[in-house]
């Protein structure tokens, strides 16, 4: 999903060091949502932030079926890395490790 | 529409201050605690009163929520799978609620694993739950049982009454979160 022209509601772009394209799809009610924004941030990675809630209806329906690719429950956060791999939930360590700190 | 997050729907301090003072002292008295992280547990409530806005019901504010009532019923707050996740993990999904041993200190909350069955499961699950409510309907009471018994999804209330109560008296969920037991 192109996120340059997205308002903030949906989602923004976070410009920062890179490693990879790291995308978090998340919702803007959930707290662990909000904790592993602040943990992308406070690393200082470029990264992408999505929230699902607050999608249209075509595109929450193109965002699950990309979570699900990864985590066949769709829950979040779900922090896709390169389209290769997701780490769900808010865990700092393995976000960390996949980001290599 | 504001920036940020939960923005639009225009949530006071003063309201979620206010949910939140009285859904602490409701759940005390029903003996389940919310997380003692006050700032943690407001941005919570925070977010079902904006899914209350946006859908009409407490949708899990962690879920993604199906703007549906019926799809959604498992997902009101306090979800069906709160108690099992106190039990399993010492704190429900998104860790509104915590167990005896988290307020003690001897457990730590953390970002649990999605207990709540993938879509397909669901779906077919409700199907299966509408045979059983049909057969249930029509089952005939003979001896045994003078009245039927009804079980309340979320905290596993019995009560036999010719119909459930319109509010559980332990957990105070709705009459439609109660199912025929026996």
């Amino acid at each position: 999903m192109d996120l340059s022209n997205q308002s903030n509601e949906k989602g923004s772009h976070v410009s920062g060091i890179d490693r990879g394209k790291v995308v978090m799809y998340g919702l803007s009610t959930c707290v662990w949502c909000k904790k592993t924004k602040k943990l992308l941030t406070d690393l200082g990675v470029d990264f992408d932030y999505i929230y699902v809630d607050q999608l249209e209806e075509n595109e929450e329906d193109e965002a699950v079926a990309e979570i699900r690719r990864f985590n066949s429950s769709v829950s979040f956060p779900t922090t896709v890395i390169n389209g290769e791999k997701a780490i769900v939930g808010f865990k700092e360590k393995q976000i960390r490790e996949a980001l290599g700190f | 529409m504001k920036e940020g997050e939960a923005a639009e729907e225009n949530i006071t301090e003063e309201e979620v201050d206010k949910v939140y003072r009285r859904l602490n002292a409701q759940v005390e008295k029903s003996g389940y605690h919310l997380n003692p992280d006050v700032e943690f547990t407001k941005d919570l409530v925070r977010g079902l009163l904006a899914n209350e806005q946006r859908y009409g019901y407490w949708s899990c504010p962690c879920r993604l929520s199906a703007n549906n009532l019926e799809e959604d019923l498992d997902i009101v707050c306090p979800c069906y799978y709160r108690d099992p996740d106190l039990n399993d993990y010492g704190a429900c999904y998104c860790a509104l609620y915590v167990s005896d041993d988290v307020i003690r200190g001897e457990r730590e909350v953390e970002s649990i694993p999605e207990r709540r069955p993938p879509r397909e499961e669901r779906d077919a699950a409700r199907v299966e739950e509408k045979k059983r409510t049909e057969m249930m309907e029509t089952m005939e009471f003979s001896g045994e049982l003078s009245k039927p018994v009804w079980r309340c999804k979320v905290c596993g209330y019995l009560c036999a009454m010719d119909e459930p109560p319109g509010v559980c008296p332990i957990c105070k969920a709705k009459k439609e979160r109660f199912e025929r037991f026996m």
